[in-house]
């Protein structure tokens, strides 16, 4: 071509990186970067965070008095059921796998894209059509029946729109297959040289042990909430025992996806977790093989206990004995994440950044949900706790305190690389502060609830619950003060935040090896890996 | 395996191509396994009932997975997956008859009229 003769003058800004190689609408509907599609996900969970984030602020407005005097039962039924569906299915499922996980995997393991880039876009589409149906649903008046859509409840007496929300999540679920049978795929054959299984980060362990339950999980509840569909437009008898059915069924075949579901959510924050405490303690992480190797026991493990959501279901004591054993070997693998964390960071070099003090949070809280845990897996002490606030209490620490904190700390550890600027530090240890301190009161105060007695999905509670209530919606909205501000100075960074460096935090990951944004195509020239993820410095070396 | 590693392996090992005969053969096949199980409906069996149908299913899966789904010329690691898909239906059922088998163990619900 003879343009290639003509000398150009040096462009103000190089086209140089994925975020300004092209320019238009199109240019990010149809792309097939999987940098580029992680961001379209991530703007679209963040909206789904703050409108699940409404309803959480309408419940925590109602229960501030023992009366039910903000909305009535019937709205509140509505209020719960929308905040756990959009935060469960359109926000927690996809938001670290697919933002993160999106964008990070095919740079961790040296690869200039997903397996099917294609695919990767499609499952975005997919995602949208299916929060496009359950929306529907919610504009038109919503659904009542709790994001758990417990049958006969849901097939026979629920007024709300249960189809199309159903029909929504059915339609999602192929987004998460989709997810993670392309990094399933990715990560078995797209590995630079000399990448070997146990060179890969902990991060990539993490998701391809999450990948296994999107895959082999999802289609379960696919096609639970089908049969749903099905016995309440044709009343074929599957759940509703007046038709022959058995609604318990109902509830193993939704808890056999909605248990591991939990792990979907933490096991990516683990993965996070691993890779921000390796690089704020300038150590090699504490027992590789074992933080790898638990992350499959987790998935595995997460595929057994489902029962113990059913104890006072009318299931069987003999099955609920088993599912009980069961429900405690998940501690194993948990507690050597959490050990050898901690190992790690034993005479590290630690520095108090934002994504560490996140990474702090996260095993101070996920410790305290996975503890509480063993109590709901104790037949008995389940029974009296059972639908009481200290349910509430338990998962909102393993996915808020959990998964929402890992998902924050990965934010801003990798936002350098994700957006080629710095976020203000200091702004951000304070939100790490604010969101710390307002998740707690939020609470813990629900634990003491619910021990006490208080059950859950109630709109109205007696007298003597609301000092600890008040507390909790206090705690609330130090919460959401918190998740808002992250929110603004990440925007403020995109314009007025310094440019970031190709590895601002000296980390020894290959994501870090590319430039702040990385090019479309992330490597220049491909990696060859030689050496284990986390070869840091010695101590006498570390600077400072 | 990287990427040079499967372009090898692929140069060695192209993709198995079936014939339009085999594929026709076994088209006709599901057929006429659909046609038994619909006229075995028609038949009371007794306990037998659920019993030749899962059979006839069971054959008729094979088959898809087999031939349609190139299984019978795919790699270990395929395989592997094919069969981990296999045992983790197993688990779901496993433990959910783990409650419906031993819900009429407690006497106090065998007393119940």
């Amino acid at each position: 071509m003879a343009a290639e003769f003509i000398p150009e003058a040096e462009p103000l800004h190089p086209r140089d990186n994925y975020l300004n190689v092209r320019y238009g609408v199109g240019s990010w509907l149809l792309t097939r970067d999987h940098k580029r599609i992680a961001l379209l996900y991530l703007a679209s969970i963040t909206f789904f965070f703050f409108l699940g984030g409404l309803f959480a602020l309408l419940i925590r407005l109602e229960l501030l008095t023992p009366g039910g005097d903000l909305v009535q039962s019937e709205t509140y039924n509505k209020l719960f059921t929308m905040h756990g569906v959009v935060m469960i299915f359109f926000f927690l499922i996809p938001s670290i796998p697919a933002v993160l996980g999106n964008f990070l995997i095919p740079m961790m393991i040296g690869a200039k894209d997903l397996a099917f880039p294609r695919l990767n876009l499609l499952s975005w589409y997919i995602y949208i059509v299916g929060a496009a149906f359950t929306m529907w649903a919610v504009v038109h008046g919503g659904v009542d029946t709790g994001w758990t859509f417990y049958t006969p409840l849901s097939t026979a007496a629920a007024n709300g729109h249960v189809v199309a929300t159903a029909v929504g999540i059915f339609i999602t679920g192929f987004s998460s297959i989709l997810t993670g049978l392309n990094f399933i795929v990715t990560i078995h054959t797209m590995r630079a040289p000399g990448l070997t299984w146990f060179r890969l980060p902990l991060f990539v362990w993490s998701h391809y042990a999450t990948s296994l339950i999107m895959v082999l999980g999802t289609p379960v509840i696919a096609v639970t909430l089908l049969m749903v569909g099905v016995e309440r437009i044709f009343h074929l008898g599957l759940f509703d025992p007046a038709l022959g059915g058995d609604p318990v069924l109902f509830q193993h075949l939704f808890w056999f996806y909605s248990h591991p579901a939990v792990y979907i959510m933490i096991l990516p924050a683990m993965g996070v977790i691993s890779e921000v405490v390796t690089t704020f303690s300038r150590k090699n992480i504490f027992g590789y093989r074992f933080v790898a190797f638990a992350s499959v026991a987790i998935a595995v493990l997460g595929f057994l206990v489902w029962g113990h959501h059913m104890f006072v279901s009318g299931q069987s004591v003999y099955a609920g004995m088993i599912f009980s054993l069961l429900s405690f070997l998940v501690a194993i693998p948990s507690a050597i994440k959490v050990f050898n964390w901690t190992a790690t960071m034993y005479r590290g070099s630690i520095s108090w950044r934002t994504p560490m003090l996140y990474a702090f949070g996260f095993i101070g809280l996920f410790t305290i949900g996975g503890l509480t845990g063993l109590f709901l897996a104790t037949l008995g002490v389940d029974v009296h706790v059972h639908d009481t606030y200290f349910i509430v209490a338990h998962f909102h620490y393993i996915m808020v305190g959990g998964a929402i904190m890992g998902y924050l700390g990965g934010m801003h550890y990798w936002w350098p690389k994700i957006s080629g600027k710095m976020y203000p530090e200091g702004w951000a240890r304070f939100a790490a502060l604010i969101v710390f301190i307002g998740f707690n009161l939020t609470f813990f105060p629900q634990f003491v609830l619910g021990y006490l007695g208080m059950p859950r999905r109630y709109h109205a509670y007696p007298p003597e619950f609301q000092v600890l209530n008040v507390m909790s919606t206090a705690g609330a909205s130090v919460l959401g003060v918190g998740y808002v501000i992250p929110m603004i100075y990440f925007a403020w960074s995109m314009r007025y935040g310094k440019n970031a460096p190709a590895n601002p935090w000296r980390s020894t990951g290959l994501e870090w090896q590319t430039t702040s944004p990385p090019p479309t195509e992330n490597f220049p020239v491909p990696p060859v890996v030689t050496s284990e993820p986390y070869v840091y410095a010695t101590e006498s070396e570390v600077v400072g | 395996m990287n990427q040079t590693e499967i372009q090898a392996r692929e140069s060695l090992h192209p993709e198995h191509i079936v014939s339009p005969k085999s594929y026709v053969a076994v088209f006709l096949a599901l057929l006429v396994l659909t046609a038994t199980t619909t006229l075995v409906a028609f038949v009371d069996l007794g306990p037998w009932n659920t019993v030749v149908a899962l059979g006839i299913a069971f054959i008729k899966a094979t088959l898809v997975v087999l031939i349609f789904m190139h299984i019978r010329w795919s790699s270990n690691l395929t395989r592997i997956i094919i069969v981990g898909g296999l045992f983790w239906l197993a688990i779901l059922l496993a433990l959910t008859f783990s409650d419906f088998a031993t819900r009429g163990w407690l006497p106090i619900l065998r007393m119940r009229p």
